[in-house]
């Protein structure tokens, strides 16, 4: 079916995604979702003061005579954990390193794709040659392998860069995430840069005398900026899961760190007992990927609408 | 295609190349000069232990010299020894293997079966009720992680079924297949399930997505009108372009596959590669985690070029780059 073009990158373009946005209910309830856990994350000292809970106090009250977690009370709205900290305060700051690995490695990823891809698509040749083979590398090496190698060095103290000092934290595992994202992106932003170039416009531009990055940034980047949303839109949940992950295995953030990751792998031995340690990062870490996984099929439906499929 | 398998396998080898570099670089320069040893031998050393290492590794030379001597070390599949029992780390991999190799071949075969045969259904019974249902499964195995499936797996189908007197699947761990086939069947149902749902999840949207598109294309209309068997449509015409998606898909995927056994095996206890490497990373035994991630890095780099070559050879068309 025939649908009104609109240049892609205008304006108006840009107005008719937001319009179609706006008209999706599924689309402003994940942004609600996602609205809801990233206040969580930057109001968390709040939350912490609200319960009077330290994120990493051990409270004496908050484990039974046993010795295992407490239930949900009033005075833990969801319960303790295996050491007697809050869980409600520790799901809050949880969501730090959640939402800034997952923002922040897809970013990067985007950047670098975005980067490698026009380079790639825009001069051809020997660039092409060796960005693309650059892209069939990083996307062979597995990222885990190393991820353990980077653990298990700096369990013993930094890796010394040069001037630099690494230590294991937030910004290494984004960092770690996002050159191993970037590949897939770039591939694809190669393939439309390369027909971009052949269109007329862009030719014009340059036989009028246009420097090639000014062609670049006027006619080529306006063009592939909608499939780089649509890119961030969809790594972001898969991230979110990759650092969850890294730390569920005891290689990403490291403890006491409040991470929803190693929340769960340490409530995996107390599942028959005390249920809710276990549900509340469980449930935090799967509303927030499917809200993100939901806003970037929305997102990209809106872009570019497929039809009816 | 003898210039494009070459080229591929030049890559493979490439890729291999980087990671033990990568690799040499976070082991022998990260710690710092001085270091190396010390973290290196773990916390536990003794001096006779670390004069040992110096010399063994030859850490007292020129970092080229160290790197020459690493590489060389490692094309004579010389992964060094552990530093608790002495033992040599090839064997410790050996161990793992049998483990890592029944995950991932049952997960591939239970992930290519439940991603490709839900797809199809999907996508006949399209926007029917079927469809929605396995759509909205696909989206949740596809969102949830495998350490949480793996996790309400066993609190579902061993604990609650156990204690209440359906002692069905066994407590996690591994049963060796040559122990007893039947003990080694049960012991992985959950664990292949496990690491294959996520999978099969992308590949049910896949699958749908790609034979929706070849509905439509003129050849299967002349296929339908000379009467062929709707199943025959299907394998022979229909699933034809997504197997080929499939294969390449595979290829890039089986990198990720490995990661995802990594988290199965840690979820459910059993001691394969993955298990082994993340115990050693506790213990600080460097020479076995550094031993495990580049036997790793070759298996996983050389079966992805490998099913990236059967594609080829079994679709021409995809030949052309």
């Amino acid at each position: 079916m025939a649908r009104a073009q609109v240049k892609p990158g205008t304006e108006a373009s840009w107005r008719l995604t937001a319009r179609r946005l706006r008209a999706d209910r599924v689309a402003m309830f994940s942004l609600a979702v996602v609205t809801v856990f990233i206040l969580m994350a930057l109001f968390a000292p709040v939350i912490a003061d609200l319960t009077g809970h330290g994120v990493n106090s051990q409270y004496s009250n908050a484990l039974t005579s046993d010795g295992l977690p407490r239930s949900p009370s009033s005075s833990f709205l969801l319960g303790t954990d295996d050491l007697g900290r809050d869980v409600l305060v520790r799901i809050a700051y949880g969501a730090r390193p959640a939402l800034a690995i997952g923002i922040g490695a897809s970013l990067l990823a985007v950047l670098l794709g975005a980067l490698t891809g026009i380079a790639a698509g825009f001069y051809g040749g020997a660039v092409d040659g060796m960005v693309s083979r650059l892209f069939e590398i990083a996307l062979a090496i597995p990222l885990l392998l190393i991820a353990i190698c980077l653990a298990s060095v700096l369990s013993y103290g930094p890796l010394h860069v040069g001037p630099f000092q690494i230590h294991q934290g937030v910004g290494l595992i984004a960092v770690l995430i996002g050159l191993f994202a970037w590949a897939p992106v770039g591939r694809v932003i190669r393939g439309q840069v390369r027909s971009i170039r052949e269109r007329m416009y862009v030719e014009a531009s340059l036989s009028l005398g246009a420097s090639s990055g000014h062609t670049i940034i006027v006619d080529v980047l306006p063009n592939v900026l909608p499939q780089l949303l649509v890119f961030m839109t969809l790594l972001i949940p898969i991230n979110i899961l990759a650092e969850a992950s890294l730390s569920y295995l005891g290689i990403g953030i490291q403890p006491p760190q409040a991470d929803w990751g190693s929340m769960i792998a340490s409530a995996q031995n107390y599942y028959q007992e005390a249920w809710w340690f276990l549900l509340c990062p469980v449930l935090a870490l799967v509303t927030l990927t499917m809200a993100f996984s939901a806003l970037a099929d929305s997102v990209r439906d809106a872009i570019s609408p497929r039809g009816s499929r | 295609m003898i210039r494009l398998v070459t080229l591929r396998v030049l890559v493979a080898v490439l890729v291999v190349w980087v990671v033990s570099t990568i690799v040499f670089l976070i082991f022998y320069v990260g710690p710092g000069p001085g270091q190396v040893v010390h973290s290196l031998a773990g916390r536990e050393s003794t001096p006779a232990t670390i004069a040992d290492i110096t010399r063994r590794l030859k850490l007292n030379e020129p970092i080229f010299v160290q790197y020459v001597n690493y590489i060389a070390n490692l094309a004579h599949g010389n992964l060094g020894y552990d530093y608790y029992n002495d033992e040599p780390v090839s064997s410790i991999v050996a161990r793992a293997i049998p483990v890592t190799a029944s995950l991932i071949l049952g997960a591939v075969v239970i992930w290519i079966i439940v991603g490709v045969s839900s797809g199809v259904l999907a996508a006949r019974t399209r926007r029917v009720g079927i469809d929605r249902l396995i759509t909205s499964i696909a989206l949740l195995f596809y969102s949830v992680p495998s350490f949480v499936v793996g996790t309400i797996a066993i609190w579902l189908f061993y604990f609650e079924l156990t204690t209440h007197g359906l002692s069905i699947f066994p407590a996690p761990g591994y049963v060796a297949l040559t122990t007893s086939f039947i003990g080694w069947f049960k012991a992985m149902i959950l664990p292949w399930f496990t690491l294959a749902l996520g999978f099969a999840a992308a590949y049910t949207r896949l699958t749908r997505i790609s034979v929706l598109d070849t509905v439509n294309e003129p050849y299967m209309l002349t296929a339908r009108a000379k009467g062929i068997s709707e199943s025959r449509l299907l394998f022979h015409h229909a699933l034809r372009p997504s197997w080929t998606l499939l294969t390449s898909q595979t290829a890039v995927d089986f990198v990720s596959l490995f990661g995802g056994a990594v988290v199965v095996e840690q979820v459910f206890g059993l001691p394969g590669l993955g298990f082994t490497t993340l115990r050693a990373v506790q213990e600080q035994d460097q020479p076995v985690v550094m031993g495990i991630v580049l036997f790793s890095t070759v298996v996983v780099v050389s079966v992805s070029a490998a099913i990236d070559i059967l594609g080829w050879w079994l679709d021409p068309a995809t030949r052309a780059e």
